[in-house]
């Protein structure tokens, strides 16, 4: 693509490659919803593309959530009712988490978990006329891959941006991270982080580490972790 | 609108955790203040403080009006705080005010209007008839906690920052004079008052943080501000609600926040000297 092409909400996009298929599926990623025969993005921010794969996605950067199907989102649980958890998840409405979403859930044995408890799950429903909904398990499979409950260490909040360069696992300040000191990571695309890395001052110094390294790029992130590092 | 349901209960043993270890989960010492960020400018009587991730804009205005008729040579000082759902996703959106910015506009208030910061005298141009009223409208823009240390400093540095027209009295006649006639003149400020909050954890509050974040102010016990001023004397005390505190930390309340006092405001006359040179 020559040039970054920047992009508002309500922007029509021409999804059309110079030399592509006309007939080639496209794939549209966060950040762009299909109306009728248009594309047309629903956040402000830079359209990436890849015409080998013909995926489409707005890369931007909000505080506030909206809950797409497939995300992965750290949330809170704020009430239980008869069938299932209410989670604060940080978008407009909670999000409901039903009591036979977890791995080996069944009717007589189900997790009990109290309010206040943060888990990290994966949306599964969300449309503009229903509450989201969210499952800590892969429905097909029934393994928990990784979902559930955050028992132990720290979740701070960051920017949705952040949090999205994050899911990468290649992002560099958790590569730098990890090659100081073990830890777990658990990223929401909700700009909720979680993390534990064993002790107290270890997982503060893991959570700042993510916080700061918003603004700065690769080489910057590892002379940050580095200095964090020595001064541990 | 999803009320805030406050920190999981992992962000709050983390959080009590950290702070028998005397530390905090932001990374601080105990008696640290975030870094502080003092903004004058453009315009006369526009102040904006960020506070770590808080920030606060205050705008001071003047116009001329009626005294109230039993103090009719003093001027009138107003002030108005909008806390609305932009600085954080659990606050209203509705108009009527939420009890907490009734609780911080009303220490805000106090903090400048009873500690006579301001001379009202001052303020008069033809007793019984015409008063400057000065307008301090305080705008919330982002909530990261401790709200009160950031708007009194935002206030007082607006008002510091403020110029307002120009008058001379011709018997019974006031003449206003342009800001492009005659140079605007500063007001009458007698001191500096600088709110230093402090949050309390652990059953009885044995554990002290200054400063709280956002975080830390969803989990505390109870909370204490004290103003002082550069001369060292204490304007205001606040504790609203919480456990009861002993005497010996409101002493050592004190000595910290004289500390930091100093730092404040230092800050504030750099930035008010920087743009009104």
């Amino acid at each position: 693509m020559t040039g970054v092409k920047v992009v508002l909400p309500g922007d029509i996009i021409d999804t059309q490659q110079p030399d592509g298929d006309e007939q080639a599926v496209i794939r549209l990623g966060p950040g762009l919803v299909q109306a009728s025969d248009e594309v047309t993005a629903v956040t402000a921010g830079i359209l990436r593309s890849n015409s080998e794969t013909s995926q489409w996605w707005v890369v931007g950067n909000k505080r506030r959530y909206v809950a797409a199907e497939g995300e992965p989102v750290v949330g809170v649980v704020a009430a239980r009712h008869g069938e299932g958890y209410r989670v604060d998840i940080g978008s407009a409405h909670d999000a409901l988490l039903p009591l036979l979403a977890f791995e080996g859930a069944t009717k007589r044995n189900k997790p009990n978990l109290a309010v206040g408890t943060a888990v990290y799950a994966r949306v599964v429903v969300a449309n503009s006329v229903m509450d989201p909904e969210i499952e800590c398990f892969n429905s097909h499979t029934g393994k928990s891959e990784g979902y559930g409950e955050l028992a132990e260490g720290f979740m701070f909040k960051c920017s949705l941006g952040l949090a999205r360069r994050l899911i990468d696992t290649k992002a560099p300040v958790l590569a730098a991270l990890g090659k100081g000191l073990p830890f777990e990571v658990a990223v929401g695309v909700n700009g909720r982080v979680w993390v534990n890395a064993g002790t107290v001052q270890s997982t503060i110094l893991v959570a700042n580490a993510i916080r700061n390294s918003e603004y700065l790029d690769a080489k910057q992130c590892r002379q940050m972790v580095k200095e964090l590092l020595e001064k541990q | 609108m999803v009320a805030e349901i406050g920190p999981s209960n992992i962000e709050a043993a983390f959080l009590l955790e950290a702070l028998k270890k005397g530390t905090r989960v932001d990374g601080r010492g105990i008696y640290d203040y975030r870094t502080l960020k003092i903004a004058c400018g453009p315009t006369y009587g526009l102040a904006e403080v960020q506070l770590g991730q808080t920030r606060v804009l205050a705008r001071v205005s003047c116009e001329v009006t009626r005294p109230f008729p039993d103090r009719p040579t003093e001027g009138i000082v107003l002030f108005n705080t909008e806390l609305s759902n932009m600085a954080g996703p659990g606050l209203e959106s509705s108009s009527k005010s939420s009890t907490q910015e009734v609780a911080i506009s009303r220490m805000v208030e106090r903090v400048i209007k009873q500690s006579r910061a301001i001379d009202s005298e001052a303020l008069c141009i033809l007793a019984g008839e015409k008063v400057w009223t000065i307008r301090i409208d305080i705008h919330f823009l982002d909530h990261g906690g401790n709200l009160i240390d950031a708007a009194s400093i935002a206030a007082i540095a607006a008002l510091r920052h403020f110029r307002r027209p120009d008058v001379t009295i011709d018997g019974e006649d006031a003449i206003i004079h342009d800001v492009r006639e005659r140079n605007p003149v500063p007001l009458s400020i007698h001191h500096t008052p600088i709110c230093v909050t402090f949050g309390f954890f652990g059953v009885d509050g044995e554990l002290l943080v200054l400063d709280p974040s956002l975080l830390e102010e969803q989990v505390q016990v109870s909370s204490f501000t004290i103003t002082l001023n550069a001369h060292r004397e204490i304007c205001a005390l606040n504790k609203a609600g919480g456990i009861p505190l002993s005497a010996n930390q409101i002493q050592r309340c004190t000595q910290v926040a004289l500390a930091k006092v100093d730092e404040v405001n230092e800050k504030i006359m750099l930035a008010v000297k920087a743009t009104t040179a």
